[in-house]
């Protein structure tokens, strides 16, 4: 009898291993990380593969470094927790601005001076040629992406949703909607929807009745909403008819609309515009091959290139003019960027600095109105 | 050396690996829940300043060129930031508040050295003042001082749903706000529910596979041991497909009409979705130990009790599963403990209402960094499990409990 207990108990211990991890291994060094080489962390998916194709062979065809790119969901924890324990193996990584910021002021990011970036091709000065706040102390600004709303006009047929405002009205247009779980842009949504201007959002979604507002106006629509949480699960939700409209990152729409011929169609309306930059991890052993690479991400040509396969708009003025068509498609790719004026008739700056001041606070009263 | 103690050294290698992986991390992480010396390391001058203000209007002169100094030394030394995000936990805003003021703070103390302005309280009350006005009022002091305290109950007050009053004291926060409470309950009752359906269905099985042939128990004993030598993750994303909307148990009803195509039921990304997947991944834990139990047991005794008079039923309730409460014990208890800390299955399956304490606590450590508040958490959650632990022991006796 003991002897069947002690089996049971190996047993019992053998099915809790998998419990411990979540699949991801921080301190396991990246593959192949000599010193031809540099590790780049960025959010995967087809925004990954254009930023491969766009610049990072480029890279490696004039300096011989290899990219090890990996795949993350954004945040600043593991780089935090790498700086942290002495063991950097991340070098260069695509952060958000509000991430860039707050990493700066920690101290695990490095300062980047004005004097590498690159001028532009007929030699524009970096300094003018940059578009205004794209390019902090730590981060240089490579593209400019926003979170819109799409519906698949198959799934959903009759008359075609045109506001931010359209996607709440449940009356006019019912069905399920998909939103990233997460605080950041539903709640700017809420309230451009319900009217405010939006030079007032972040000004009253300080305050409490502002907050209470604009999870009034959620509460609208909570039970019809599918939430979402990386880039690639909107084209997929939309396209197996899950949902009839869901908010996305304009870029992975795009890719669906040409790629997979999805019939997908974006409502730029009350579109959230951010800046997307790269940094380079403090203390990394491949200082000296991250800043080359970042130099090279700085080029015009680099960001252009991301432009040739996914719809995000480069953040220098010389590289949006070199903005031409789909490499593979042949798509005129400026009527697809977020910052092409057609698109930019009602949009929104995302507030970095409200966003880092408030984000713990905004995901705790998130999370307790999803669990209601 | 005696034998006693020989037989004690060949222990010391388990011993030493269970302190340095399991039981040092873990002290380590509960300390964090009541002790942070982070902001009182951090600014050590602005801390002593402040311990003899009485949190009325603004403190000393000395405070404020304490404060400006060290400020000023951090942002330089850029090890600010870290201060700030731990300001910004006890009063929102605080970040940008140290962060844009620290800069001009610096800014002004370049200038008065070129003009060569003495620096001292006065100065700085005044510039700071000057720089952002509510240096003038309390409440930023209020929120540098309770950052700086080292030994602090304030993670376990936000477990618990309590926030800042206006007075310094705490008060309930308002309902939108109340999140732990009502997660730990939500735990604490699925925990309960997977438990007895766990019972429910375990129960059948391990009686079967304990009174068959020992050749068709051993297939038995495989089938229920098969799923431990799967990944959780692929058990739990097999729930994904077979129950998800446009997945295969749906599109079976709707093929034989039980259902219309537009009425497909939503069975996963749910509480249904939690409970279904984490019944099936802890089952084996209750099957096992009551089948050690009841293996056991003389099937001697039940014909005995049938052949005495009692009805089938009788015979079941009042001599076969007296015997079998051990196992019962033993794997309610294991199943129980293993319910409330489960984290991957809720996370990937539990959508926005299956979500249970334990993501809260991995958001903690993974994604904010508020290592204080998920120490408090888990040590509420270990607090909790201790507490049932003792009424178990009081009520049926720990020594009853029995892996067979």
């Amino acid at each position: 009898m003991v002897r069947a207990a002690a089996a049971s108990v190996a047993a019992l211990l053998a099915g809790c291993a998998p419990q411990a991890g979540d699949g991801t291994a921080p301190g396991s060094p990246g593959p192949g990380a000599s010193e031809g080489s540099i590790t780049v962390v960025s959010y995967g998916g087809s925004y990954a593969r254009a930023c491969v194709l766009g610049y990072h062979e480029s890279f490696t065809e004039e300096t011989g470094i290899q990219v090890n790119l990996e795949d993350f969901n954004g945040g600043l924890a593991q780089i935090r927790a790498q700086v942290e324990a002495g063991s950097v193996h991340w070098d260069v990584v695509d952060l958000g601005v509000s991430d860039t910021i707050t990493g700066c002021d920690e101290g695990v990011l490095e300062l980047i001076g004005p004097e590498l970036l690159p001028p532009g091709p007929n030699g524009e000065p970096p300094a003018d040629d940059f578009l205004p706040e794209t390019n902090t102390e730590c981060g240089v600004g490579t593209l400019l992406f926003s979170t819109i709303y799409a519906y698949n006009p198959e799934t959903l047929p009759g008359p075609a949703p045109a506001t931010l405002a359209d996607f709440f009205d449940l009356e006019r247009f019912p069905g399920r909607r998909g939103m990233q779980r997460k605080p950041e842009a539903n709640l700017e949504f809420a309230l451009m929807a319900d009217g405010v201007p939006k030079e007032r959002i972040y000004e009253l979604l300080g305050t409490a009745e502002g907050l209470d507002r604009a999870f009034r106006k959620l509460d609208t629509i909570k039970d019809e909403v599918v939430w979402w949480e990386a880039g690639a699960q909107p084209p997929q939700l939309l396209a197996d008819g899950e949902v009839i409209m869901s908010t996305a990152w304009n870029g992975r729409i795009f890719n669906a609309q040409v790629l997979e011929n999805q019939p997908f169609v974006i409502v730029w309306d009350g579109q959230i515009m951010d800046r997307g930059q790269l940094v380079v991890v403090a203390g990394t052993p491949h200082l000296e091959g991250a800043l080359r690479f970042m130099r090279h991400a700085a080029r015009s040509e680099s960001m252009a290139g991301v432009g040739k396969y996914i719809a995000y708009s480069p953040a220098r003025r010389s590289g949006q003019a070199l903005i031409d068509l789909h490499a593979e498609t042949g798509t005129e790719m400026w009527p697809h960027m977020p910052t092409n004026p057609a698109n930019m008739k009602n949009f929104l700056m995302s507030d970095w600095e409200w966003w880092a001041d408030h984000r713990d606070e905004m995901q705790e009263r998130f999370a307790a109105w999803l669990a209601r | 050396m005696g034998p006693r103690l020989r037989a004690a050294g060949l222990a010391l290698p388990l011993v030493a690996f269970v302190s340095v992986t399991f039981l040092g991390p873990m002290v380590n992480l509960l300390t964090k829940s009541f002790y942070d010396p982070e902001v009182a390391d951090a600014l050590p001058e602005t801390m002593s300043a402040l311990r003899d203000w009485d949190g009325q209007g603004t403190p000393s002169d000395e405070a404020f060129a304490a404060t400006a100094r060290e400020f000023v030394a951090a942002r330089e030394e850029r090890t600010l930031g870290r201060t700030a995000n731990r300001v910004n936990r006890v009063v929102s805003g605080m970040r940008s508040t140290i962060m844009g003021d620290s800069r001009e703070m610096a800014e002004a103390a370049a200038v008065a050295e070129d003009a060569g302005v003495e620096m001292g309280g006065a100065f700085w009350r005044e510039t700071m003042i000057g720089i952002d006005a509510r240096w003038g009022g309390p409440e930023p002091w209020r929120a540098l001082r309770a950052a700086g305290q080292r030994l602090t109950a304030r993670h376990y007050l936000k477990a618990l749903d309590f926030e800042r009053a206006p007075d310094g004291g705490y008060q309930r926060a308002p309902e939108a706000w109340r999140i732990y409470v009502p997660l730990f309950w939500r735990t604490f009752l699925v925990s309960l529910g997977v438990t007895l359906l766990c019972l429910v269905i375990g129960y059948p099985v391990a009686h079967m596979i304990a009174n068959s042939p020992p050749k068709r128990a051993n297939v038995l004993l495989l089938l229920v041991l098969l799923p431990f030598w799967t990944s959780l993750l692929v058990r739990t994303t097999s729930w994904i497909v077979l129950l998800q909307n446009q997945g295969i148990v749906n599109d079976f009803l709707v093929a034989i009409g039980l259902i219309g195509d537009d009425g497909r039921i939503a069975m996963i990304y749910n509480m249904t979705g939690t409970f279904v997947a984490m019944t099936h991944v802890l089952l084996p834990f209750l099957v096992l130990p009551l089948y050690s139990v009841m293996r056991a047991i003389p099937p001697a005794y039940m014909n005995a009790a049938v052949s005495l008079g009692a009805t089938p039923f009788q015979a079941l309730r009042r001599v076969y599963w007296p015997q079998t409460l051990p196992g019962v014990g033993a794997g309610c208890l294991l199943t129980f403990i293993l319910a409330i800390g489960y984290y991957i299955t809720p996370a990937l399956v539990g959508g926005q209402s299956g979500q249970l304490i334990s993501n809260m606590i991995a958001y903690h450590v993974q994604t904010s960094l508020n290592w204080g508040l998920a120490a408090a958490l888990a040590a509420l959650l270990l607090g909790g499990v201790t507490l049932l632990y003792v009424v178990y022991d009081r009520l049926v006796g720990i020594d009853r409990i029995g892996l067979g």
